[in-house]
């Protein structure tokens, strides 16, 4: 329970400048970056270094206290949200660059670390941080880390999980463990990969050490117009077919291209087209890269591109990233309020499910847009909508639901790069069975057997079965008995995914 | 009844390969993941110990058991699909079988583990023994979009999935990838493929340790990215002196730009090997390791691989070796004892470089473990996460060692 003493022991610890108590500064963390999602937590903790951040953690677990740990709160799945009963513990203040090895392309950061500051702290030496997910001028690699952050760059070069070499974490009850080695090999088993995308569940990333590549120095990027969503889909198949990797591969479609144009992150996308496609080739020879976009624009030509237009300079090729990097504001223009959605199909699958999304949208009389990563098959269908209007939140949330089972059922999944959190709760089920769903839970409790780090995210407890030999605190092995409660129990489904609290 | 009886009566005559007696461990072989599942949770309830085996190719079937269970009967691989550059096979299939129909497909799966060409895509998974092709493709890990694994209790578990980007719940893969079978056995394998290279050259220069290892930084600071970049010892690479390789993979036109600035960075030293040669040279390389008793693999920053090699060099040896220098791997392999193995590793986690046993008889598993001691506060989160896989103890895998 959080009390006054408790407070008060919290400002011992980070200052009085950094505990909020005040509603006004507690309604700041209310939302991520999903705005259909808001609860307003207890305290909001702010500690300014490694070893405040342990004592707070210490101390909470002293107090049987659930905390939620939060970077700069752009995630898409109200992953970095605490209720009333929860500290909010923001790291943002952890932001300092510990180490930076240009021979060995390793850096190593603490959680708050802008994701771009590292690029940009590696740009001298000629390397950078691959990892780019949208947000990347503001997200942190803390919560990159948490989420298992994907990004445009990462279908040639990986998600965050394949960047990570090791980590230093706070366990929920204060207990520090090293993961991985500084080199990369795991250290035992696969801790690391475990802990990345883990969504804050199983404790905090203190320092991360990353993997820095070396900066592309030949780079190519075109755009191809479609005149059919279909078209557009085929052509990204064929190009992933062929053998050549892009560095980047994706899609955005008329909905999408018309909002950007209309904003200021105009980008000069053909306003008539259906779709377009960003496609980004990079390497090492200027002659590999330029035999390898001839062969992707005979590629996309032969799957009914109506332009090809290949960006001649720098500034082209950044104006053409503005307008996709910044497709979700400028969709701000087409509505008030926005549901961001993250699913994954088989990249064969997507002319198929791009036309059931279209379909999905006419039914339910809502404009979704189209913006993704089409090379590994990551869809963001974009709901805009105004949420004022009675009723249409649940319109939304049924279209939302439609969307997601289309997906799973064309053989995708429900998250690429956004996480569970709480917005995908209720999705995880049409993708695990139960047993599996209580394997996660089971490991969840191997790390916090409380379960009060970011409780209530990622693995829908309802759904889950009785997992006795994971118990925490067991008597031993073989001292566990095997119990089986059965399915779900249709009475405990957890509350409407939206608004724990009204706006 | 009997243990043998009571396999018979769940899963068939068939599922008994062998019905042991004369000290021999029988060797059951489930024909489908639910009976692997079947199997494991009649062993929970009697209490049975469990060995685990593939094809028998890699790690040495002399684990103290009440029974061996393989899986070499689940073999098929439902599907391969070239436009989405990914597979789904299950894990008893021989990686040379598996190689070979991913290629009528036209697709590749950028592994090139140690052993015999017939070795299980399970034992690889299990044991995450990548090859030189981890310099351009990543760990084992990396490869795999989602696997099914049957738990000690029998419990049938799926993690991850089919698409190339997966975030839903906590990656469970990532624990039963080189998790040498303590959590579970591996029964079905989502892959990660890529499109067979159109061109495929593999460059070899013959010299002494110290030029070449200067070389291969040149290499990687001309910037180029090979699929491989292996720095092998004499015997391994069946040469006078240690060899440096070097292979290229990709478009015709990636290959030869690398080509090109493989040239540059080295004067022209390197020589082309024919196809038939590059397949001859690898392969012989791979199955070495599974010629020699004990492997293991270790692995620092890039830049201390050369100290790393003389470190080895004074303690075991350096006879059976291969190194990849651009990400700082090294697969050792060769007789040493227990006493060695244990101050080795001793002496490499003072550097922060683990050393992890890959292949051993039970007697120098059983003494060392696979991984031996951990880092600050793993060990209880990975006795934590056995109690969660295997509550009965019915897997013998010697984890962590008697030490």
């Amino acid at each position: 329970m959080i009390t006054a003493g408790l407070v008060e022991a919290l400002t011992g610890i980070v200052g009085a400048r950094h505990v909020r108590t005040a509603p006004a500064e507690r309604l700041t963390y209310a939302r991520d970056g999903l705005p259909t999602h808001r609860r307003v937590p207890a305290v909001v903790v702010l500690p300014g270094s490694r070893d405040e951040l342990v004592a707070v953690v210490r101390l909470l677990a002293a107090h049987d206290v659930p905390f939620v740990p939060r970077g700069a709160g752009t995630g898409l799945s109200g992953g970095a949200l605490a209720d009333g009963a929860a500290v909010l513990l923001v790291l943002t203040r952890l932001n300092r660059i510990l180490s930076l090895d240009p021979a060995n392309r390793v850096a190593v950061v603490e959680p708050g670390v802008v994701n771009v500051r590292l690029s940009a702290a590696a740009a001298p030496h000629g390397l950078y941080y691959a990892p780019d997910p949208s947000s990347q001028t503001a997200c942190t690699i803390g919560g990159n880390v948490a989420e298992n952050a994907g990004g445009p760059h990462c279908l040639k070069y990986g998600v965050t999980a394949q960047h990570v070499l090791a980590l230093e974490v706070v366990l929920a009850d204060g207990r520090i463990a090293q993961l991985g080695s500084p080199g990369g090999e795991p250290w035992g088993p696969d801790m690391v990969g475990l802990f990345v995308g883990s969504e804050g569940n199983f404790g905090i990333a203190t320092r991360i050490a990353v993997r820095l590549l070396p900066l592309p120095r030949a780079v190519r990027t075109l755009l191809a117009a479609f005149a059919s969503l279909r078209a557009a889909g085929e052509a990204v198949s064929a190009v992933i077919a062929s053998g050549i990797v892009p560095a980047a591969l994706e899609m955005m479609d008329q909905s999408c291209i018309r909002a950007v144009e209309d904003s200021v992150y105009a980008a000069g996308y053909p306003r008539d087209a259906a779709a377009v496609l960003l496609v980004e080739l990079d390497g090492r020879s200027d002659e590999a890269v330029a035999a390898e976009t001839a062969t992707v624009q005979e590629l996309l030509a032969a799957h009914g591109a109506a332009s090809i237009r290949v960006a001649a300079d720098q500034r082209e090729r950044e104006r053409l990233w503005q307008g996709r990097k910044k497709a979700f504001g400028a969709m701000g223009r087409l509505s008030s309020d926005l549901v961001v959605q993250d699913a994954v199909v088989p990249r064969s699958a997507l002319p198929e499910v791009l036309e059931t999304i279209g379909r999905i949208a006419a039914a339910y009389q809502l404009t979704v847009s189209n913006v993704f990563h089409a090379g590994d098959g990551n869809l963001h269908p974009n709901i805009s909508f105004d949420a004022r209007v009675p009723g249409l939140r649940t319109r939304v949330d049924a279209a939302s639901t439609a969307i997601m089972e289309a997906c799973v059922a064309a053989g995708g999944t429900i998250t690429g790069e956004h996480g569970v959190g709480l917005d995908k709760l209720r999705y995880m089920p049409l993708i695990f069975d139960a047993e599996s769903l209580s394997a996660m839970r089971a490991v969840r409790r191997v790390w916090d057997p409380e379960e009060r780090v970011n409780p209530g995210k990622v693995v829908p407890v309802h759904a889950c079965r009785e997992w006795v030999g994971a118990a925490p605190r067991a008597a031993g092995p073989g001292s566990a008995q095997r119990t089986r409660v059965g399915a779900a129990d249709p009475g405990a489904a957890p509350r409407a995914s939206w608004e724990d609290v009204p706006a | 009844m009997s243990l043998l009886d009571r396999v018979r009566a769940l899963l068939g005559d068939d599922a008994v390969e062998i019905a042991g007696g004369a000290g021999a461990v029988p060797r059951v072989a489930p024909a489908s993941p639910d009976a692997v599942a079947l199997l494991l949770g009649t062993a929970r309830e009697e209490g049975w110990r469990v060995r685990l085996e593939g094809a028998g190719t890699w790690l040495p079937a002399d684990a103290p058991a009440d029974l061996a269970l393989t899986t070499r009967r689940l073999d098929r691989v439902p599907a391969v699909e070239p436009q989405d550059l990914s597979a789904t096979a299950e894990a008893g299939i021989g990686c040379d079988l598996l190689r070979q129909q991913l290629a009528d497909h036209g697709t590749w799966l950028a592994l090139d583990p140690p052993g015999l060409a017939g070795r299980t895509l399970g034992s690889v998974v299990a044991t995450a023994t990548a090859g030189p092709l981890r310099h351009g493709f990543g760990a084992v890990r990396d490869h795999i979009l989602g696997v099914t694994f049957v738990t000690g209790d029998g419990r049938l578990v799926q993690s991850g999935g089919r698409v190339v980007k997966n975030v839903a719940g906590y990656d469970l893969t990532k624990l039963e990838a080189g998790g040498f079978g303590a959590f579970g056995v591996i029964v079905l394998v989502h892959l990660r493929l890529r499109a067979l290279p159109r061109a495929d050259q593999t460059f070899v220069l013959e010299g002494t340790r110290e030029d070449l290892t200067q070389l291969a930084e040149d290499v990687a600071a001309a910037g180029l990215q090979p699929a491989a970049l292996e720095l092998m010892s004499p015997a391994l690479a069946r040469r006078e002196g240690w060899v440096l390789a070097v292979r290229l993979a990709g478009s015709a036109a990636l290959v030869a730009a690398e080509e090109a600035g493989l040239r540059g960075a080295s004067g022209g030293r390197f020589t082309a090997l024919r196809a038939e040669e590059a397949h001859g040279f690898w392969m012989r390389a791979a199955e070495s390791f599974a010629t020699r008793p004990i492997t293991f693999r270790t692995g620092g920053l890039p830049d201390s691989s050369d100290e790393l090699l003389d470190l080895l060099q004074h303690q075991v040896g350096d006879e059976w070796v291969s190194a990849s220098p651009g990400v700082g791997a090294i697969r050792w392999a060769g007789e040493t004892t227990v006493d060695r193995l244990r101050r080795l590793r001793r002496t490499l986690a003072g550097l922060e470089v683990p050393l992890t046993l890959e292949r051993a008889p039970w007697s120098v598993r059983s003494a060392v473990g696979h991984f031996g001691a951990y880092r600050e506060g793993v060990g209880p989160l990975v006795a934590g996460l056995r109690r969660t896989f295997d509550p009965g103890e019915a897997f013998v895998v010697a984890v962590e060692g008697s030490d």
